[in-house]
């Protein structure tokens, strides 16, 4: 028996799935702030004078770097009620995202302040700027250039790595679909347009953060 | 009455291990296969394919994984071909496996000095000599860091199976999760086995890549 691809039931379903759109765009915008978060508090902890936290960080970080996120998105929804969260499972979702980003994130932005030499600092006194300044145009501004190309990528594998979160039902573009499949049986349909969704969603932040590095970073290093 | 977690939940969990290695193993080196030939399109000069190869290489690397197997999984099945869950996952980890390793390796072989291509140009070799005997062999050594780091995340990546339904070590667990109500046990050793199997690697290629980097600065 032959079968016929019907793509109909994706063009009915296409409000539905551009809210979930919407829907995974907000869980990797909420992940990515939490990630963040953590990576200052990370980072700041990671160079500590007390031994058990900078091994706390190092622990945590060689944890979830080394461990699937499906596991690690189980674990966590099992584990935060025994510490009194309960929650729904998109705030679940959230915090997920934020903790395996936020590993990630440790790496990244420890790179961008090794990557300001305290010459740089001392040569911004020296042309007479003061504190405000120094920290602005020396430390802040060129940390940023430095790790912003690895920092908008690791958005980006975020928002894909989202689509997991479907397993605990947060809702999001995935678990859209999958509602819409089990209700048309149309699997494959279904999928494959998700699928460019998916492409379509990172193509538009990739040019994003191209358009917003041309404006704020295209200034030359030497 | 619920089971305890005990000797045969950890036997079944390192049956799914056994299969998490397994379609690891299978993927990696479909991959690596497949990964070469794209490397080589990506790079062979001729602008229609090298263009073709880079759209193929952003899908894989512009969707997530998940979705990737979904597409796989359900377009075999369309196809009317009776094929085992494990082959058809295998399959997908297979495709997506060879978009990635195919850029690594094409960065690889980009970073590999232009002037050793000449040189062998002067001397008369051609295409498959040049590439074997001199660009690949220099090539490799570059990309051995990037290479183990992408095989760390496949091994975490066939954690996904478990969502279309085969039996891995991540659907293992929640088998075994389910029946003995100790979902902080089970998926903390589940996670236990995942580290003690990707760490040494990672540490492996960052020590490499930390040496590669020695080197280069001689």
């Amino acid at each position: 028996m032959g079968y016929t691809l019907d793509f109909s039931v994706v063009w009915h379903a296409m409000p539905a799935l551009l809210w979930g759109c919407v829907g995974t765009l907000g869980l990797a915008l909420a992940g990515m702030t939490l990630a963040m978060i953590i990576g200052v508090v990370g980072v700041a902890a990671r160079d500590s004078k007390a031994a058990w936290l900078r091994a706390l960080v190092i622990g945590f970080v060689e944890i979830v770097r080394n461990t699937p996120f499906l596991v690690q998105i189980f674990f966590l929804f099992f584990a935060l009620p025994l510490i009194g969260l309960k929650l729904n499972p998109t705030a679940t979702a959230i915090i997920a995202l934020g903790v395996n980003g936020g590993a990630y994130a440790i790496e990244i932005i420890r790179g961008g302040v090794q990557s300001i030499h305290k010459g740089q600092v001392e040569a911004g006194y020296a042309l007479g700027l003061h504190k405000g300044q120094v920290f602005r145009f020396i430390v802040l501004k060129p940390a940023l250039r430095a790790i912003y190309p690895s920092l908008t990528g690791q958005f980006i594998m975020l928002t894909l790595t989202s689509s997991i979160c479907s397993a605990v039902s947060a809702y999001e573009l995935t678990s859209v679909a999958q509602r819409i499949e089990s209700d048309t049986f149309r699997s494959f349909e279904v999928y494959f347009s998700v699928t460019f969704l998916y492409l379509a969603i990172s193509w538009l932040l990739m040019l994003g953060f191209a358009v917003v590095s041309h404006r704020f970073f295209s200034y030359p290093t030497r | 009455m619920t089971p305890h977690f005990g000797l045969p939940e950890f036997g079944f969990l390192l049956r799914g291990l056994q299969w998490t290695v397994l379609l690891t193993v299978v993927a990696f080196v479909g991959g690596c296969t497949a990964g070469l030939a794209v490397a080589l399109l990506r790079t062979c000069g001729h602008k229609g394919v090298e263009w073709i190869t880079r759209i193929y290489i952003g899908i894989f690397q512009g969707t997530p994984l998940l979705l990737q197997l979904f597409v796989v999984y359900y377009g075999l099945a369309l196809t009317g071909l009776k094929l085992d869950a494990f082959v058809a996952v295998a399959i997908g980890f297979t495709v997506n496996a060879s978009a990635f390793l195919g850029e690594i390796w094409r960065g690889a072989i980009q970073a590999v000095p232009r002037g050793q291509t000449e040189a062998a140009m002067a001397l008369g070799l051609h295409y498959s000599s040049r590439m074997r005997d001199i660009v690949l062999p220099q090539a490799i050594r570059i990309s051995l860091p990037a290479t183990i780091g992408f095989l760390v995340q496949l091994i975490k990546g066939t954690s996904l199976a478990a969502i279309v339904g085969f039996i891995e070590l991540a659907r293992a667990g929640q088998i075994v999760s389910n029946q003995t109500f100790q979902p902080l046990l089970v998926f903390g050793v589940v996670g236990a086995m995942y580290f003690i199997l990707c760490w040494p690697l990672s540490w492996w290629g960052s020590r490499m890549e930390a040496r590669l980097a020695l080197a280069s600065q001689r």
